[in-house]
Parts: C-alpha cells; sequence; structure tokens
C-alpha cells in the first residue's frame, strides 16, 4: 500500500535537461515543485572528477553513465512481423540515467531546427506535390513556427553559452556563419571555439566546391562564461572526453553545469533521487492527473499528490509512462489510429574517412561540438525535385576526441584483425579524418512504440517495445549525403577515401545516435496528437509531456536545441495562461 | 550511492515571497537544509593488482585466450601483440568483475537466436559466454583427434578466426561463433588500448604505437598546431611508469 504524502503544486518525472529547465521556470512562478529522479545524484566534483574523467573504459564500453539495462531496457525489432527481443546491452543509443539525464553525457551539439521542418508536411506538399511524401509517411505539420520558438532558442543558448558564429542575424545573412539558419535576433553568446586541422581542412575543401562551412554551434565554452542565472562555466580545454563521458571542467552545459547551482537552493524545490514513478494517477472520469506513484530505492510505494504532473524523462521512458498509465489511446500500426506510441523516429547517419600521408591531425585534441559543418544538403535547403526522397543532413568534420579503443579508421581492404590491422591503425591514426553525415529520419506508420508482451523490467513492468526499421526515403537520402561527403572528402586532398555509408535494416549495435523521437507527438488535432502546441494532454489538461517525445518527425539537426526551446515555450504558457485558469486546456480540443 | 533527499517543504512554505527572496537568503536557507555536495567522496579507479596469477580464467581457457590475442594483434616491429600489453590479464579480471557477471545487463529471458540486427542474445552475461565459448571451440577443434586452438601453427589458428569471424565454424551447442568472435575482438581491443590502470595497454604501449596522448586534461596548446607533431608522451590515470619512484 502507497504511503500518501502531502500535495506539491508540481511534480516532476525526470530530472535531466527538461526537467531542470522547467523546474527553474516553474519556481520562479512560485509553484512549489518536486522533481523524482528514479537514478542517483550527480555532481561534477564527485562523479566527473577531472582526475579521472579520461577514462574510455569505464564511461563508454562499461556504460557508467548511462543506464542500468538490469532494471529496465526495450524491445527490439525492424518489423511487426518478427519477434522482438530486449535490447541487452546499450549500442545504438545510448539512454542516460541519473541527475542529469543523457545532458551529462551528450557532446553539447546545440542546433535549431529549420523554418521549414517545423512544416515538414505541408511544406513539402507545397513545393514538390502530392507525390512526394508517400501514404504510409505519417509525418505531420509541428503545431508551433519557428518564429515562435526564436525566443526559446535563444534562452537555451544564452543558458548554456554556446559558441559560434550567426549566419542570420534578423534576415541579414553574415559572413562565416550558416547562411541556411533561420533568422536570429542576436549573436551566439560566445565565439567560435578554436579550430583544429582536420575540421579546417574539410572547410577549405567545401568551400572550393561552393558549398558554406562554418562552425558547429557548441555548448562547450570557447572562453569564460556567466550565464543568465548568474551560473559560470569554465574555458573548454578540448580534452576530447564530451560525446559518451561528462565534462569535469564546467565548460560542456548540463543540468548540473547551468541551471542546478541556483535551483537546488530554492526553498520551494524538491529534488527526490532514486524514486522511480510507476503510474500517473488519474481521477475517476480519467481527466484530471491527480498525482503519481513512485517506488524508492528501498522497494517502498509512495502516492504523490499533484496538481501539475509533468513528464520529463527521455522520450522512451515519456511514452512507457503514458501506456503504463492508460492514457491516451495506443497507436495501433494496421488502422493508423490511436496517438501514443505513434511516430517514433530516429535518425540515419554514415561517414566517408580521408586519410592523409602528409598531414598530423592529433583527432584526440578535440571537444563535443567541436567542428566545421555544411547545411547545403539539411532539411529543404536544396531541390529535391527527382531525387525520390524528402529531407535532409548536415555534413561536416566533427572532431570530438579520437579514443582509441572506439576510433579504429582503417582504409578499404584493411582487416579488423592482425599485422595488417596493426600496420594500418598505427600508420593512420594521427593522419585520419572523418567526413560525418547526419540525416533525418521522417516517420512512417510501421514505426512504432507499445508495450511488448513477454519482457518484463525489473518491478515486473511489461518493457516498451520498438518497432523500427530504416525506409527507401531515408536510405536515399542518407546515400546521397554520403556522396555529397564523399565529393568533399576527396578534394581534401588525401592519400584515399573510404565511404561507410548506411545499408540495411537498422541494427541495434553499432552507436549512431541518441536522438529518438516521437510517441506521444504535439500536433493542431487530438485524433492525430497526444498534446497541443504547449505539449499539454488533449485528454488530461494538467499533465504535461516534454521532449522529443512531442517531434512529429525528426529533422537532420541534433535534438536538444529543439526539446529545450519547447520546453521553455511550455513553461512560459504555464507560467502566462495556464497557471491563471487551472486545469483548463491551452487550445480548445 | 545512498538515497539523498532534499526536503524544504518544513523549512519555508511554498508562494512567491519565498521565491523573491535573494538569492544569499536562500542559499543560507540550503545550507541549514543539508549538502547535497559532499566532499572526498570520488570514485577514483581501482588499480588492477599485476602480480596475481589469473582469477577467473582455468589454464585451459587462458591457454585459448593466450594464444587468440597472440594472432588478434601479433607481435611486430610496429609495437607489442596483446598478449604483451596484457590484455589477458585485463580480460580475466574484467570477466571476474561486475562485467563479466553481466552487472548492467538486461539478462532475463525468454532467449531467442535473434535477428542480425537484433545485438548480443546470448544467454550468458560475458563471462560465462566467454567459458561456454571457449569449451566449444575445444570441442569443435579436438572432435576428430585435432590440436587444440593453443597447439595449432600460427596460420592455422588465423584461418580458424577468420571462420569464426565469417560465422563458418559451427561451434554446435547453443555458442554463436560469429557472436563470439565480437565479444572476443572487442575484449581484445579493449585490453590493449585501455587504460594500464585496469592492466592492459601495459607500459602505455599500444597508446605510444599510435600515437594518443592518454588521460590529458588541457589540450588548448594544440588545437591551433596544425600538422605539428605532439610533444608530450602518454599519460594513464595513474600517471606513467617514469614517475614510478624506484628502488
Amino acid at each position: 500500500m502507497a504511503t500518501k504524502l502531502p500535495p506539491v503544486d508540481a511534480v516532476l518525472v525526470g530530472f535531466g535537461w527538461t526537467g531542470a529547465i522547467m523546474a527553474q521556470e516553474l519556481t520562479e512562478a512560485g509553484l512549489n515543485v518536486l522533481a523524482l529522479e528514479r537514478g542517483d545524484w550527480r555532481d561534477t566534483p564527485t562523479d566527473f572528477s577531472p582526475a579521472y574523467a579520461q577514462d574510455e573504459l569505464r564511461y563508454y564500453w562499461r556504460h557508467e553513465l548511462f543506464q542500468r539495462l538490469n532494471h529496465d531496457t526495450l524491445t527490439i525489432r525492424n518489423k511487426a512481423s518478427e519477434t522482438a527481443l530486449p535490447m541487452r546491452q546499450l549500442g545504438s543509443f545510448l539512454l542516460g540515467s541519473g541527475v542529469g539525464g543523457a545532458g551529462v553525457h551528450w557532446n553539447g551539439q546545440v542546433w535549431r531546427f529549420l523554418p521549414s521542418d517545423f512544416k515538414a508536411r505541408s511544406h513539402n506538399l507545397q513545393r514538390y506535390g502530392k507525390a512526394a511524401i508517400p501514404d504510409d509517411m505519417t509525418i505531420q505539420d509541428y503545431p508551433v513556427t519557428y518564429d515562435d520558438l526564436e525566443p526559446h532558442f535563444d534562452k537555451f543558448e544564452y543558458l548554456c553559452g554556446v559558441s559560434g558564429k550567426a549566419g542570420n542575424l534578423k534576415g541579414v545573412i553574415q559572413p562565416g556563419g550558416d547562411p541556411f539558419e533561420g533568422p536570429r535576433q542576436r549573436e551566439y553568446p560566445n565565439p567560435p571555439l578554436d579550430m583544429p586541422y582536420g575540421p579546417t581542412l574539410f572547410g577549405k575543401a567545401a568551400a572550393e566546391l561552393g558549398r558554406h562551412p562554418f562552425p558547429h554551434p557548441a555548448a562547450n565554452c570557447s572562453r569564460p562564461y556567466t550565464n543568465p542565472l548568474g551560473v559560470q562555466l569554465g574555458q573548454c580545454t578540448y580534452c576530447g572526453f564530451c560525446e559518451k563521458y561528462a565534462c569535469g571542467n564546467y565548460s560542456k552545459a548540463s543540468a548540473q553545469t547551468t541551471i542546478l547551482p541556483v535551483l537546488m537552493r530554492k526553498p520551494n524545490f524538491t529534488l527526490k533521487t532514486n524514486s522511480e514513478v510507476t503510474k500517473v494517477n488519474l481521477s475517476a472520469d480519467g481527466k484530471t492527473a491527480t498525482g503519481v506513484t513512485y517506488i524508492d530505492d528501498k522497494g517502498q510505494a509512495f502516492e504523490q499528490p499533484a496538481e501539475l504532473v509533468i513528464l520529463s524523462a527521455y522520450i522512451l521512458h515519456n511514452v512507457r509512462l503514458l501506456l503504463l498509465s492508460g492514457i491516451g489511446k495506443p497507436y495501433d500500426p494496421a488502422t493508423g489510429q490511436g496517438v501514443v506510441g505513434k511516430n517514433y523516429a530516429y535518425q540515419i547517419t554514415s561517414s566517408v574517412n580521408v586519410f592523409f600521408d602528409d598531414k598530423i591531425l592529433n583527432p584526440f585534441v578535440g571537444a563535443g561540438a567541436l567542428g566545421t559543418i555544411i547545411n547545403d544538403f539539411n532539411g529543404d535547403n536544396f531541390d529535391h525535385s527527382g531525387l525520390g526522397f524528402i529531407g535532409g543532413g548536415y555534413v561536416g568534420v566533427l572532431q570530438t576526441g579520437a579514443r582509441p579503443i572506439e576510433t579504429h579508421n582503417t582504409p578499404t581492404g584493411a582487416p579488423a584483425w592482425g599485422a595488417a590491422w596493426k600496420t594500418a591503425i598505427a600508420r593512420d591514426y594521427l593522419k585520419t579524418a572523418s567526413v560525418a553525415t547526419h540525416g533525418a529520419v521522417m516517420s512512417h506508420r510501421g514505426n512504432y512504440l507499445d508495450l511488448d508482451p513477454t519482457y518484463k523490467d525489473a518491478l515486473g513492468r511489461p518493457l516498451l517495445r520498438m518497432t523500427f526499421d530504416f525506409t527507401d526515403n531515408e536510405h536515399r537520402m542518407s546515400d546521397y549525403l554520403t556522396d555529397r561527403a564523399a565529393e568533399i572528402a576527396k578534394a581534401m586532398g588525401g592519400r584515399e577515401i573510404k565511404a561507410n555509408p548506411r545499408k540495411g535494416s537498422w541494427d541495434v549495435v553499432p552507436y549512431q545516435t541518441t536522438h529518438n523521437t516521437g510517441g506521444a507527438i504535439m500536433g493542431d488535432d487530438p485524433k492525430t496528437s497526444f498534446t497541443n502546441r504547449y505539449l499539454q494532454s488533449w485528454d488530461v489538461p494538467n499533465l504535461f509531456v516534454l521532449g522529443a517525445t512531442a517531434f512529429p518527425q525528426n529533422a537532420g539537426y541534433n535534438p536538444t536545441g529543439t526539446v529545450a526551446a519547447l520546453t521553455y515555450y511550455a513553461a512560459d504558457a504555464i507560467r502566462t495562461r495556464y497557471l491563471k485558469a487551472s486545469h483548463q486546456p491551452l487550445v480548445p480540443a | 550511492m545512498p538515497q539523498f533527499q532534499v526536503d524544504r517543504r518544513a523549512v519555508l512554505g511554498l508562494g512567491a515571497a519565498a521565491c523573491a527572496a535573494p538569492l544569499a537568503a536562500a542559499a543560507a536557507q540550503f545550507t541549514a537544509s543539508g549538502m547535497v555536495w559532499q566532499a572526498n567522496t570520488s570514485a577514483f579507479p581501482t588499480a588492477v593488482d599485476l602480480s596475481a596469477h589469473y582469477v577467473f580464467f582455468t589454464p585451459d581457457e587462458a591457454a585459448f585466450i593466450e594464444a587468440a590475442c597472440a594472432r588478434l594483434i601479433p607481435a611486430d616491429a610496429t609495437g607489442p601483440s596483446a598478449v604483451q600489453a596484457g590484455a589477458p590479464l585485463f580480460l580475466d579480471r574484467q570477466l571476474a568483475g561486475e562485467y563479466g557477471k553481466g552487472a548492467r545487463l538486461y539478462m532475463q529471458g525468454p532467449f531467442g537466436k535473434g535477428t542480425a540486427t537484433q545485438g548480443y542474445q546470448a544467454r550468458w552475461p560475458p563471462a560465462g559466454f566467454h567459458r561456454a565459448a571457449i569449451k566449444a571451440i575445444d570441442e569443435h577443434l579436438t572432435r576428430n583427434g585435432g590440436a587444440p586452438f593453443h597447439r595449432r601453427a600460427a596460420a592455422d589458428q588465423d584461418a580458424f578466426l577468420k571462420d569464426l569471424e565469417a560465422g563458418k565454424a559451427e561451434l554446435g551447442g547453443e555458442v554463436d561463433g560469429k557472436a563470439y568472435f565480437k565479444l572476443l575482438l572487442q575484449n581484445v581491443m579493449e585490453g590493449y588500448f585501455c587504460d594500464p590502470i585496469y592492466g592492459g595497454n601495459q607500459g602505455l604501449a599500444a597508446w605510444k604505437m599510435i600515437g594518443f596522448p592518454g588521460a590529458r586534461y588541457d589540450q588548448r596548446a594544440y588545437v591551433l598546431a596544425y600538422n605539428q607533431p605532439y610533444p608530450l608522451p602518454p599519460v594513464g590515470i595513474g600517471g606513467r611508469p617514469a614517475w614510478s619512484v624506484k628502488g
């Protein structure tokens, strides 16, 4: 029997980026906020100490910062005719756990989606006609526009101290920046990071081919920075351990380095760690969330009443909690009806290696978002007529730090082991650049999330089941990007190049991106979306669902900037409108 | 880590008045309700004891692992072999510990064969998988009076490893030879290139071979040093051999 606790104004389920942002905003509005995090407390000096943070085995290969799959995982399959089996070991994506969530071990790649990305259906219909969108491609427009989100993108970039160069200031294209980006009201808070040799060679070759290279916007501080909350970040030291690691230098933005020093001190904020929410509780009529039930690390259950319930866990956990709580109509791929689990999407990546004989690149010098990028082939920045696909992605050389267990770039024909492998790796390790492509995945009728009928977590609850594969659209798009990457790679003037295209079905083993999206998407119609434009549940108006859960489909950019902007947008609506008319839908159904 | 709870509802009520309090006042109240950060609680990794003999592998298993390591990364003028770098000892310690037990893996059944894209579906965690696979390999190779792996000539060993890698070696039982090869190669690479604190990459030899400078914290001076050889030797989390006090 759950112990009933005194009520709070708002309870947050999960305490990573979105939870910390929302908690900061709602406590500013005077609410009494409780955050429930199922993982551990983590802070920089204790858990990410620079005395031992540069440890590839411990953090990447032994997964110390990631979700413990022995506690729970999901099951996976490429199509509904297969039997889903558990993801027993992390691979394709690296789920987070603990305070700060996956935002502790991200790279710090901060993007704004393109204005046209928010109108994926109507924009493509208008430009390319009905035939451009196959019947089973279930893309939808976002119910918000780029302009709606612009101030909120800005707020997140200034929170993080993003290092970059604007390409479009109030509609005026700026030299040195990304000319394809949506207009921004002001420059990035910090100048770009220093650019190492490999990305510089890419930029030179890309420009010679008529492309538009610019420095990747990075939540890795190029100089000491104090954010608007008064929290200080330090200058990045290019140690090369961002991606899959935590920053010991207060240089990479995370909840810990940008919000928690202020939030944790607030008298109207409470964090409980090792507290796993098992259910969102509803009133008898199912129209109001009365709070949540959670279990602590001793197995004791508590009922936490709350006026406002906000799901701020990772997308897969948000969707699963909705399904386990019986909220919203589960999606049925056979009929296309239902909304919970619908429009799960991902991203598709590939690369082209360039091997030099005469250039020492020192690839171990790195930072998570350090690199030179082109967006000439992202979104609808190029004419897709006759190409047979929609969407796109960025192409660039990112120098994130060539950790040696992971980074074995060897040329075509070299084996993966033995004397010939050893000769190749010893010769090429310091002299190889990798041109990466990072492409969108459109939503598709057969790609969805539901509950697994067989497998259970450590608490005996059904695992989430993911049914996902790349479609022809993604393969054509990714092949196109790989070809464009190869053109630039060739122009970089190395000894040889090697393309690593993404072929075949989605594979759970090789790391790709932790950019899972959808499953409780936002929209304008309760029949085709789970939330309205403010991330508020259509069915249960005092329930909000944050995160990339809301994306109707994925774009060719890393999602965190858009996730954070949507969170600030929802927080603003809660503060300025919802709290003045409690429990009311912010959009009429 | 013990459960950490900061519960300040008892300290202050909710509402705008509390929020409007200046940060300094709030900070004082915070101190009264407990610190989040605790001194001297960081978790430095534990160094592997290099002096001991194998604690996980049986002598037969160790013979296979050492022989396989010597072929996966052989000794030559380029650099040390996986055996010389300490990969077998590294693997022994890893399999004896949390990793070998699959402490972070989902190991509930039912177990299925899995498609090519469903990843690790072995019914054993890594330690059990190595044990079962080495046994199956030994039975496979000695079935008709053949020599065990470690007694074979290098070319013969290479040919068998290639068959294993390609999924051509039918080991029988429930051991998926191709999946085992992936695990073995991954573990050997880990032992070759990991921080020496875990027992592999002894003398930082693998890092020296490729030019990786190790657990260095500040690379600012080298970002713009285009085409310049990196001037510093590799260093591990626990330092490097030259720092040890002799005698």
